[in-house]
């Protein structure tokens, strides 16, 4: 049996541990916030955190992740109102919209380790999620604008340095 | 306004109120400033498509009593943004509060709703003067309910934003309140309806409205086809012929059916070439989860007949259209005397252009869910035609096309892919075999590469001859290129009329000798339509070759192709040999130069044509009408001494008339910048032994965010006014960006790329 917490809530699974995460969510679980796009680690449809980390569920089995804390885009925030979130709809970043919850999962684990990216910085976290309506420039634009916020945010609560 | 029509169809109606009627007719027809008095007169535009355009608006506005206004869209929305556009020029043309504005989406039903084929960027070019008499309409009815119920004039009411008016006594009344009596009353006939001032438009125009799916996307909640959960479902993937056109030979399914959660392997069958939009059969193993049925299809044992198409190679292929490139072929338009003119030109060039094959390869994979129950079916799935996955999904159940309902989510991008649906017609077939049970059918991206419909794959030949001076004095184009046609119809071995259109024919060059001729290719696989379809290759050789003519006379690319597009002025399309326009009126949607020119002049001027660049980096120029819209790019690039290209910036100058919502039509123009960048420098589709060597996004690259362009900008021609004949909007940003990008790397390096994608060519 494999333990697990997925948005916070505790799991216990006894099927077959090589089932990806992936499939896992979407067939078992029924969250389809995550999505199917290459089955291979290659296009970043799939992201979701481990732990706070971006990782593909594509290519992560449920054997993987005992003791692991896992969220998805349904679990980034309660009411959709991420820094992120918030940022990719001011700039109406999505076209079809497909890929945009594992833009958005890679993005808000990028600021979390680098809250305010350089251009280089943002290519390297983002590399690995394609967008085919190519929406590159309004995800660059709004990860400086989540940036900013996340900033702000900080500042305001008095935690930050 | 005509007869009542059709009751049956009252519950289901989204009508104003209860107890409303529906109407038919009013329609009208378009009368074509071309047709002639005796024939019935030919329709263009919307009218032409199947099903036509509907304005009633009981058919497409819900007004509930709180006030919240529902508007049904019936495109499909795959990213160009259709359903908020849509819902705010009917919400704009009534005076209604978008806060208070919902937006549901019509299942397929093209009797009911007009025409749902989403594709050839027609939604807003055909459907923009409709949605707002619907919205005229409406607003009408409410202001008439007002008045009645106030007893005064309707001339003495006004609407103001979602509330009535009666200014003399001082009284309001909000939509909703008056919603009801609204209903009962008769929609007001076409020829009184009165729009609004577009100097009062709130969205039209504006751009500040956000997506109407946008929470739901950022936030997971977004439906697409391969999203959808029934009670009951079960999960199917298919192992298909790996040749177009082959079919199921010896195969054993015992250890399929070994792996846990596998419940059944179907035989589906193939059908005869040309099978157009039916499935290529083979065999399908259905599942209690996806990755039950993955495993379960790894574990098939089957061997292939591969059939006519079993030497399909590219390279081979290649060699075959070039030969024929340089043969003559079947004249499409003819001016003057080409040879002659060559013969005595001063100088002659010759360049030779190769695209090949692409895959749309939306990120979301084909994929629908699919329940027979006796002689019907129920779809939900992703398609960019509702109608055409009716009739395909009726043909294969041999059950009439009204017994099959199509539930539309959002499309996961689509690019002329999910036009085509031969994955929901797997659904249904694989549904009815599991005795009814809803059946999810995915496609995998190996299946999606594997089993496509194709762009196609050309060689385009140019000659030109110049005179003395460098004038163009002859100009002939030679287009080999598969047809789309051939996937529907046997021995089709030319471009349609359709595909010549784009761009192939309907030059507008100034130059007194100019043929174009189209050599035979016979089709190996299935082609269909690729975002802007055959004004790429068009495109890439047409405008690469007036670089090249530019080089050859030492002009400057952009003051060259102005002088080829010459003084503006209207050019009848079939003045160009083009009988097709996209379907649209030859006068209203006449070939304008000068348009062409001003988003060149446009596009040169913003991008600072002709300042100095760093060594290593260059700008190209190309322009292209399409979908009865004009853009021009000018691409800026630097390739380094590694040869490693860099894109620093590109400027896009648009003109499609009318804008509707500027911040879509930006968005499209963005992204099909870099979609261009990609089939350019990255995508290629491949076959060997008939059979696509490329299986993911290792080997089928499409562009990440850090190579695409840096910076974007989007140069918007003014709007004539909203009258004004729209163009097109998803697809005509594409094609001259690979000419653009290509002539950019001529002017850094001296290097001309004549075959795509550039991929390592430009190493050193």
């Amino acid at each position: 049996m494999i333990t697990f917490t997925l948005n916070g809530q505790a799991q216990r699974f006894e099927g077959d541990p090589e089932m990806p995460l992936l499939w896992y969510l979407r067939d078992v679980q029924g969250l389809t916030g995550t999505k199917f796009g290459c089955g291979e680690a290659l296009c970043g449809a799939c992201t979701v955190h481990a732990d706070g980390a971006p990782i593909r569920s594509c290519q992560t089995t449920l054997g993987d992740l005992s003791g692991v804390a896992v969220t998805t885009i349904e679990g980034l925030s309660p009411d959709g109102m991420h820094p992120v979130q918030v940022a990719w709809r001011e700039l109406n970043v999505a076209q079809c919209g497909y890929c945009q919850a594992g833009q958005i999962m890679s993005a808000a684990a990028l600021l979390k380790d680098t809250p305010h990216p350089s251009d280089e910085a943002i290519d390297d976290a983002m590399s690995g999620n394609i967008c085919r309506c190519a929406t590159y420039p309004r995800i660059r634009a709004a990860i400086k604008r989540a940036a900013g916020e996340v900033h702000r945010k900080t500042a305001s609560s008095g935690s930050a340095k | 306004m005509s007869g009542i029509t059709n009751l049956s169809r009252r519950a289901a109606l989204m009508g104003l109120g209860a107890g409303t009627f529906i109407l038919a007719g009013g329609l009208g027809l378009a009368v074509g400033p071309g047709a002639l008095a005796e024939d019935a007169p030919k329709k263009y535009g919307g009218d032409a498509m199947p099903g036509g355009v509907k304005d009633d608006p009981r058919l497409f506005v819900a007004l509930a009593a709180d006030g919240t206004l529902t508007i049904l869209c019936h495109r499909a929305e795959m990213g160009q943004g259709v359903r908020t556009s849509w819902a705010m020029v009917i919400a704009d043309e009534m005076d209604a509060d978008w806060a208070k504005v919902k937006v549901d989406q019509a299942p397929g039903d093209e009797a009911r709703y007009g025409n749902q084929n989403t594709d050839g960027s027609r939604s807003m070019r055909h459907h923009f003067q409709a949605l707002r008499r619907i919205g005229a309409a409406a607003r009408q009815m409410l202001a008439q309910a007002a008045a009645s119920q106030w007893g005064v004039p309707v001339a003495e009411v006004t609407v103001d934003h979602h509330s009535l008016v009666h200014a003399a006594s001082g009284r309001r009344l909000g939509f909703g309140e008056v919603a009801a009596a609204a209903a009962a009353l008769p929609v007001p006939a076409r020829e009184t309806l009165v729009f609004k001032d577009p100097a009062k438009f709130r969205y039209i125009g504006r751009g500040d409205v956000g997506l109407v799916d946008g929470f739901d996307i950022t936030t997971g909640r977004a439906t697409y086809g391969i999203d959808v959960r029934r009670d009951n479902m079960l999960y199917a993937v298919v192992a298909r012929p790996p040749v177009h056109g082959g079919k199921l030979g010896h195969y054993n399914v015992d250890e399929a059916l070994q792996v846990p959660g596998v419940l059944k392997v179907v035989v589906l069958n193939t059908a005869p070439l040309p099978s157009g939009f039916l499935p290529k059969g083979g065999l399908a193993v259905v599942a209690e989860n996806t990755w039950a049925a993955l495993k379960g299809r790894e574990k098939l044992k089957v061997t292939w007949e591969d059939g006519p198409n079993a030497s399909y190679d590219s390279a081979a292929y290649r060699a075959e259209l070039e030969a024929a490139a340089r043969a003559p072929g079947q004249v499409v338009r003819n001016v003057g005397d080409v040879d002659g003119a060559l013969k005595s030109a001063a100088k002659h060039v010759t360049a030779e252009y190769y695209i090949p094959h692409l895959a749309q390869a939306p990120m979301e994979p084909p994929a629908a869910a699919a329940q027979v129950t006796g002689d019907k079916c129920e779809i939900w799935g992703s398609t960019q035609a509702p109608q055409t996955t009716r009739e395909t999904v009726a043909k294969v159940l041999s059950i009439p096309p009204e017994n099959v309902t199509v539930h539309q989510t959002l499309v996961g991008g689509g690019f002329g892919r999910k036009s085509k649906p031969d994955y929901i017609a797997e659904a249904a077939l694989l549904s009815r075999a599991m005795d009814g049970r809803p059946v999810k059918l995915t496609f995998t991206r190996t299946d999606d590469l594997h089993h496509g419909f194709l762009h196609t794959v050309s060689v385009e030949r140019l000659e030109g001859g110049l005179d003395a001076k460098g004038k163009p004095v002859a100009w002939l184009h030679r287009t080999v290129a598969p047809s789309i046609g051939a996937t529907f119809t046997a021995g089709v071995k030319h471009e349609g009329a359709s595909e010549l259109g784009m761009g192939a024919v309907n030059t507008p060059w100034i130059v007194p000798n100019l043929r174009v001729e189209n050599p035979e290719a016979e089709s190996h696989t299935r082609i269909g339509w690729f975002r802007s379809v055959s004004n790429i290759p068009h495109a890439f050789a047409v405008q690469s070759f007036v670089a090249e003519l530019a080089e050859a006379a030492g002009r400057d690319p952009k003051d060259f192709l102005l002088d080829l597009i010459g003084p503006a002025r209207q050019i009848n399309p079939a003045d160009l040999s083009d009988s097709w326009n996209y379907n649209e009126d030859p006068v209203a949607y006449a070939y304008d130069t000068g348009r062409l020119r001003g988003v060149v002049e446009r596009a040169a001027r913003e991008a600072g044509w002709g300042k100095p660049l760093p060594k290593g980096q260059g700008r190209g120029i190309a322009a292209h009408r399409s979908f009865a819209s004009y853009a021009a790019a000018v691409v800026q690039v630097d390739v380094d001494a590694q040869g490693k290209l860099t894109i620093p910036r590109v400027d896009i100058a648009f003109d499609c008339g009318p804008v509707i919502n500027p911040d879509r039509v930006r968005a499209q123009l963005e992204g099909a910048v870099t979609q261009g960048v990609s089939l350019a420098t990255l995508g290629e589709i491949s076959f060997k032994a008939g059979q696509v060597q490329q299986d993911n996004f290792d080997t089928y690259q499409v562009t990440r965010i850090e190579a695409a362009p840096k910076d974007i900008r989007v140069h918007l021609m003014p709007a004539p006014k909203y009258d004004a004949p729209l163009g097109g909007v998803g697809e005509p940003g594409v094609p001259p960006i690979a000419p653009a990008l290509l002539n950019a790397v001529f002017a850094a390096t001296g290097k001309r790329i004549r075959s795509l994608p550039i991929r390592d060519q430009l190493r050193a």
